[in-house]
């Protein structure tokens, strides 16, 4: 599903590299917690799945495909297949709550049927039903992160990458976020999850992969944030 | 393709670069202006070519005291020369009404002139406008009644190379505006990209192709481009009704200045529409291809 093979990511800026002889395996369905500090690599991570960056060295393969060599013409179609959810939403804030989500379809030529029978049902399973004309700011932070959820799920990835979804939220409202990405998960859809929040990853007990200074320091299944805490 | 949403995309960026997007439009226009003035004086001069090189090469001008005699052996001359194509006798009165009619504009010049200040002359067309030393070695100046030969080839070289001078100065100008313009483009197109940043971040995450993503912001350009034009194409019409034809309505009249006419400005507009809306999309790509990451 995908796979990273001694990849490595250097920035220009930088004389440490961001992601350093990194190898790993994540399999379709996976439910995977990515951590570690701030500048660990986990975004760096993130954007090598979606090929918003190549690696300096080392393949990376998603979906079968390896995007080391893949055309920009080719690269539209890799992120069809993936959504994302971002800790500050990413919403348009001069759309509504459907059409944020049917923005997301309309761009890639879905048919306008496709897009009215499809847009209410997506937005009924993050439980935002009857806020479909709602304008972002009129909505909680939870309410705009499931709006956004929404969109990344709209046109069914198979992957999902979520970094800090909850980083904007209190505890409670995360917990719903949580269970939220958890039904997506049980579709069969793989979900990445860069996040800080010990918390949600003690309680869910999933897949950790823990990123310190760009390398792997721990893959755990079932594992928890840290020792000590 | 969705139609719709490209269009409304591309009124929003129109809308929100207001005073950008005006200025955009004006330089096209003044370069695109300029550029059609260029093209108009271009094929005057080449109308100018025929009306003048077909009819006079040069002008033999007889003394006042020319006797009979003298004006019908120097036609005889003209006739049995096989260098001469052709030749045209002009009286005192005929040169005077030409005055007259070239000069209607200047009415005190006309009223100070007397009818028989005007010389009379031979118009001769040769077979070979450069064989003119050659003709004019047989009518020497100030002999047999002929007071002066002139080249008039000569002399329309001289207007030529002064008006194809006009002619490329207006041009250059056309290219350094056409530059001016081009710079303001990428600029508005710069501005236009990141004030829709969000939603094209957005849409290169959903796996919007690169066109869709690029496009509302090229037809931007292009719509740009094309009121420009359309603007220049006015102002080429104003041009001819305010100016060619009101001022200019003498000389053109007297068949010394060919007219502009319709269809030569309707065969430029196409060539200045194309120029500016080609112009305009091209650079917005490149713009976007160099500046821009959509």
């Amino acid at each position: 599903m995908i796979e990273l093979q001694h990849v490595t990511k250097l920035y220009p800026a930088s004389a440490r590299p961001a992601l350093d002889d990194v190898s790993t395996e994540i399999d379709k369905g996976e439910f995977v917690f990515l951590i570690g500090s701030s500048g660990s690599g986990k975004s760096t991570f993130l954007r090598l799945l979606l090929k918003e960056d190549d690696p300096t060295r080392g393949t990376v393969v998603v979906n079968g495909k390896t995007l080391n060599t893949m055309s920009k013409w080719q690269v539209p179609k890799l992120r069809r297949t993936m959504g994302c959810v971002f800790q500050d939403f990413r919403l348009l804030r001069n759309r509504t709550v459907a059409e944020n989500v049917a923005f997301a379809l309309e761009v890639i030529n879905k048919p306008h049927r496709t897009i009215k029978r499809v847009v209410p049902e997506v937005l009924e399973m993050v439980g935002l039903e009857g806020k479909a004309a709602r304008l972002p700011h009129e909505l909680s932070g939870g309410e705009q992160q499931r709006v956004a959820i929404a969109r990344a799920f709209v046109n069914r990835p198979l992957v999902l990458l979520a970094d800090e979804p909850t980083g904007n939220l209190d505890p409670e409202t995360s917990e719903g976020i949580m269970l939220l990405l958890e039904r997506i998960n049980r579709t069969g859809t793989t979900v990445i999850m860069a996040t800080h929040d010990y918390h949600i990853v003690d309680s869910m007990r999933r897949r950790v992969i823990e990123l310190n200074g760009g390398q792997i320091t721990r893959d755990q299944s079932r594992g928890v944030y840290g020792v000590g805490r | 393709m969705r139609v719709n949403f490209v269009l409304s995309e591309v009124a929003t960026g129109l809308r929100r670069n207001l005073t950008m997007t005006v200025a955009m439009i004006l330089t096209t226009a003044i370069s695109l202006g300029l550029m059609g003035t260029g093209l108009l004086i271009a094929g005057m001069i080449s109308d100018m070519k025929e009306i003048y090189y077909d009819k006079v090469q040069v002008s033999i001008f007889l003394a006042d005291d020319v006797t009979a005699e003298q004006r019908s052996a120097i036609e005889a001359q003209l006739s049995d020369s096989p260098e001469v194509a052709g030749y045209l006798y002009e009286s005192k009165e005929e040169a005077y009404e030409r005055f007259q009619q070239q000069f209607s504009q200047q009415p005190e010049l006309v009223e100070n002139t007397p009818p028989d200040a005007l010389p009379e002359s031979f118009r001769v067309e040769l077979v070979n406008p450069e064989r003119y030393p050659v003709v004019a070695e047989q009518f020497p100046n100030g002999q047999n009644g002929v007071d002066q030969v002139r080249d008039e080839g000569d002399f329309l070289d001289r207007l030529f190379s002064l008006l194809n001078g006009a002619r490329n100065a207006t041009i250059a100008v056309a290219v350094v505006q056409a530059l001016a313009a081009l710079l303001l483009i990428s600029n508005t197109i710069q501005l236009a990209a990141f004030n829709r940043r969000n939603e094209t971040n957005i849409m290169r995450l959903v796996g919007a192709s690169r066109w869709y993503t690029q496009l509302p912001f090229i037809l931007e350009a292009a719509l740009a481009g094309l009121i420009g034009a359309l603007l220049a194409v006015g102002g080429l019409v104003l041009t001819k009704v305010l100016f060619v034809d009101k001022t200019l309505a003498g000389p053109i009249k007297a068949g010394i200045i060919p007219p502009v006419d319709w269809a030569a400005i309707a065969t430029i507009a196409p060539v200045i529409a194309a120029a500016g809306v080609g112009l305009a999309a091209v650079a917005a790509y490149v713009t976007l291809r160099l500046y821009v990451r959509l």
